[in-house]
């Protein structure tokens, strides 16, 4: 006791730590499943660390050629480059080598994985709202990063599947007019491959990409103790107040735990599925392409997006090679990544809403955000989808031909039908919500009244459940009013028109005076 | 050899329980629906006895020319025996398609010049004959027995000349299985799949899975081109070749998987499919575990 005085005191008087430690220890931290998506994340990217740190001892970011003389027989006498042959060898030669490969990768798709599931909680509970859109912002970023990660990663052994993924890179940039063909040179050290794209994908790999990462990641984490955390509505929780467990000593031990529950499931998988066989794979050799060639999931879309388009979109015009099979995709992917990321700015110039929000909003009763999001999600879908398009056709007896048609109409009608469903869906639970909250739950119990009516007694509903049901926003259209001028501007139209698109369908909560009133209508 | 062996062994066996069901299953019933049927004859009733026929005196032939010794003539003989076999079944089982004289009609291709090869694979493999037009010929139990399927490819193999059923020591001893995979990398997985998994093709055809296919058929398909496969000629694959990608597809089905369950060997997509629904499901689970224990 003692001694942990004398050392407490010894560090504190040499660093402070004592007012950090007093703010992060009393940090609190609302319970619920979905808020614990970003520390899947963050959890599984400290495995990729460990494991990465791992392969980096053994593996040999070099294109120079080498014959193959290790333990896989197949393969043995092979000339192929020492990436390839080293990556051999951490899964033949070197004790513990495979597990660790297959750590790592499994753990990336994890890591991806539950970004995009934070992302999903994220946008449908409205958490990126004042204060927290630059942190959105931020978080976008780091999931862009994770992918740059995974594909880095993927190139790294230089098999023949990492080849053709770096091959369809060329492409896409050889796709660009002008520049394109420089781009290329510039990456791959002249003519694709080149020896030089292997040890500078390495560097970015384990240098600048985990660099910047990690202080992205340092900043989310930063601004999310800043900004506090959200949490739903319920009787006690408020905008001012945050209800929850401090992180000393309850959530930082359940944290702890549940990153070695994390670690544990990646390395359960690890053991018994294979993951990237590169042996079979063989080493990278520009003429084969094996049947069923696709980047890892979060790449998907991009593929998707390349498969869906129609032929006859490359021609040459004045000497010139215009490759729209490859611009016009690779804009609509940009285009919907850029408004993913602007989207908190976007809906707060349309509702023109400038208070802070901390309680995360239902998805039922924000119906146009969360049907904006379905179409969303049903468009990243289809793109996905389209990158299986081949084996979707051989598992399910189907044409390929048929498979690209229907995938190429759903990528548009599937938005469409996504968002009217979904809004006509919220809506309906909004109703059956204000529908409980005024008259309670159907019990079931029909009684005959004197008068021979006939009615069924509804149960009411606890105070803590009511609560819940009938605390949230209830946002109104805009109304187009003139500025100091007088002019009504274009700018203001379209805001106007936004907003009534957004509001005009619209259940409010329950009010006091109507649930005081109850059922005595 | 051995996986060879056990094939025709099987082929046999499920032969001789097909025969014993027939016997055993006439019950009372049976003979009740075979009543009401009075007067039609059975449909295959007339394949059976040209079965029947040509098994009788083939078997009574070979009892009297066992004890004889074998000459070229007696061989001259066995093969005409056997051509004409195959002619019989021939018309009895692929003439509507392939044309009384496998000359070729609307529904089905000459056979002029496909050789004893083409149809040992077709046949032999269950695609032939067909149960219905499709995009492709479709694999299912074998139909014939290796007799039987020995007599159509003679008789195939008799209208005119074509590549032969390749004798099983082109693919047996010693291979090179590095040869064989940069082989099989460069000539086939673009369509099969660099696991020999399989992969779709145009219009609804696709390239089979080569786990589990026997030596012989391999070689045969690479000689002969089935469906939509190219021939890969001797000029192209030389024998020693095709044995090295024989050696190396049977080296991949019989080591077991490096690092666990391969998952179908399907590649990227079932690794992220099984991330999100297992790996992301257990997590997710745990998360709401840990969740409902605070309340």
């Amino acid at each position: 006791m003692r001694f942990t005085n004398a050392a407490a005191s010894y560090i504190d008087e040499r660093t402070s730590i004592s007012g950090a430690v007093r703010e992060l220890g009393r940090k609190i931290f609302p319970d619920h499943w979905s808020f614990m998506l970003g520390e899947v994340a963050l959890y599984s990217f400290v495995v990729i660390l460990i494991s990465g740190t791992f392969l980096t001892f053994f593996f040999d970011p070099s294109m120079s050629h080498v014959h193959y003389e290790g333990s896989y027989a197949p393969l043995r006498g092979i000339e192929m480059s020492a990436a390839m042959a080293s990556t051999l060898d951490i899964s033949f030669d070197i004790r513990g080598g495979l597990l660790m490969r297959q750590v790592h990768h499994w753990a990336a798709l994890l890591f991806v994985a539950s970004i995009g599931l934070h992302m999903l909680r994220v946008f449908f509970t409205g958490a990126f709202r004042k204060p927290r859109e630059i942190n959105w912002v931020i978080g976008f970023v780091l999931f862009i990063l994770a992918m740059a990660e995974g594909f880095t990663g993927y190139s790294l052994p230089d098999d023949l599947l990492s080849g053709n993924g770096l091959r369809i890179i060329d492409g896409m940039l050889k796709g660009f007019p002008i520049v394109g063909t420089w781009i290329s040179y510039l990456l791959f050290g002249g003519e694709f491959p080149g020896l030089v794209v292997i040890p500078r994908l390495f560097v970015l790999h384990i240098m600048l990409l985990p660099a910047i990462l990690i202080a992205a990641l340092g900043l989310h984490l930063l601004l999310m103790v800043i900004n506090k955390h959200t949490q739903f509505a319920g009787p006690g929780r408020t905008n001012e107040n945050v209800v929850g467990v401090p992180v000393m000593p309850v959530f930082a031990a359940k944290a702890g735990g549940f990153f070695f529950v994390v670690f544990g499931v990646l390395v359960l998988i690890a053991s018994f599925f294979q993951i990237n066989p590169i042996w079979n794979y063989g080493p990278y050799d520009p003429s084969p392409v094996s049947a069923g060639t696709q980047p890892d999931w979060y790449i998907g879309f991009a593929d998707g997006a390349l498969r869906l388009v129609p032929p006859g979109w490359e021609f040459v015009l004045w000497g010139w090679t215009f490759s729209f099979n490859i611009l016009v995709p690779v804009a609509i992917l940009g285009l919907f990544i850029v408004i993913v990321a602007i989207y908190p700015f976007i809906e707060a110039w349309v509702t023109g809403d400038k208070r802070e929000h901390h309680i995360a909003e239902r998805p039922r009763n924000a119906p146009t955000r969360t049907a904006i999001g379905a179409a969303g999600v049903t468009f990243y879908a289809v793109l996905w989808a389209a990158a299986s398009s081949d084996l979707m056709a051989t598992h399910f007896r189907l044409s390929i031909e048929g498979v690209i048609h229907t995938l190429q109409a759903l990528l548009f009608l599937g938005p469409l039908i996504a968002f009217l469903v979904t809004k006509r869906v919220c809506l309906a639970l909004q109703k059956k919500d204000r529908e409980i909250a005024l008259h309670g739950y159907e019990s079931g119990r029909i009684v005959r009244l004197p008068g021979g009516e006939y009615v069924e007694v509804h149960q009411p509903v606890s105070e803590y459940e009511r609560w819940r049901l009938v605390s949230y926003e209830d946002y109104a259209p805009l109304m187009i009013r003139p500025n100091d001028q007088g002019r009504i501007t274009l700018g203001m139209r379209m805001r106007a028109a936004l907003s009534r698109w957004f509001f005009e369908d619209r259940i409010s909560p329950a009010t006091k005076g109507e649930l005081e009133q109850g059922g005595h209508h | 050899m051995s996986a060879q062996r056990g094939g025709i062994h099987h082929n046999r066996s499920s032969l001789k329980e097909r025969e014993d069901h027939s016997t055993m299953g006439i019950d009372s019933t049976t003979k009740d629906r075979r009543r009401t049927r009075a007067g039609r004859r059975h449909p295959l009733a007339s394949v059976a006895l040209i079965l029947a026929g040509l098994v009788t005196t083939g078997g009574a032939y070979a009892l009297f020319t066992s004890t004889a010794t074998a000459g070229t003539a007696n061989t001259a003989i066995v093969q005409q025996q056997l051509v004409e076999e195959g002619e019989a079944l021939f018309a009895a089982n692929c003439a509507s398609c392939h044309g009384a004289n496998a000359e070729g009609t609307g529904e089905g291709v000459s056979l002029h010049g496909v050789g004893a090869a083409a149809v040992d694979f077709q046949v032999g493999t269950g695609r032939m004959p067909m149960a219905a037009q499709g995009p492709q010929a479709e694999q299912k139990p074998v139909q014939f027995t290796e007799e039987q399927i020995d007599a159509l490819a003679a008789y195939v193999a008799s209208l005119a000349p074509g590549p032969e059923v390749p004798d099983e020591s082109l693919f047996e001893g010693e291979a090179d299985l590095a040869n064989g995979g940069e082989l099989f990398r460069i000539n086939c997985a673009m369509c099969h799949n660099v696991a020999g998994a399989g992969g779709a093709l145009t219009e609804g055809k696709w390239a089979p899975a080569l786990m589990g296919v026997e030596p012989k058929h391999i070689y045969e398909a690479m000689i002969t081109g089935p469906q939509n496969m190219p021939v890969f000629n001797d000029l192209n694959l030389s024998p020693e070749d095709k044995a090295d990608i024989i050696a190396y597809l049977k080296y991949m089905e019989e080591t077991p998987n490096v690092g666990g369950f391969g998952l179908g060997s399907l590649g990227p997509v079932s690794e992220g499919l099984f991330m999100w629904i297992f790996g992301l499901g257990a997590v997710v689970g745990v998360t709401v575990w840990i969740a409902a224990r605070a309340n």
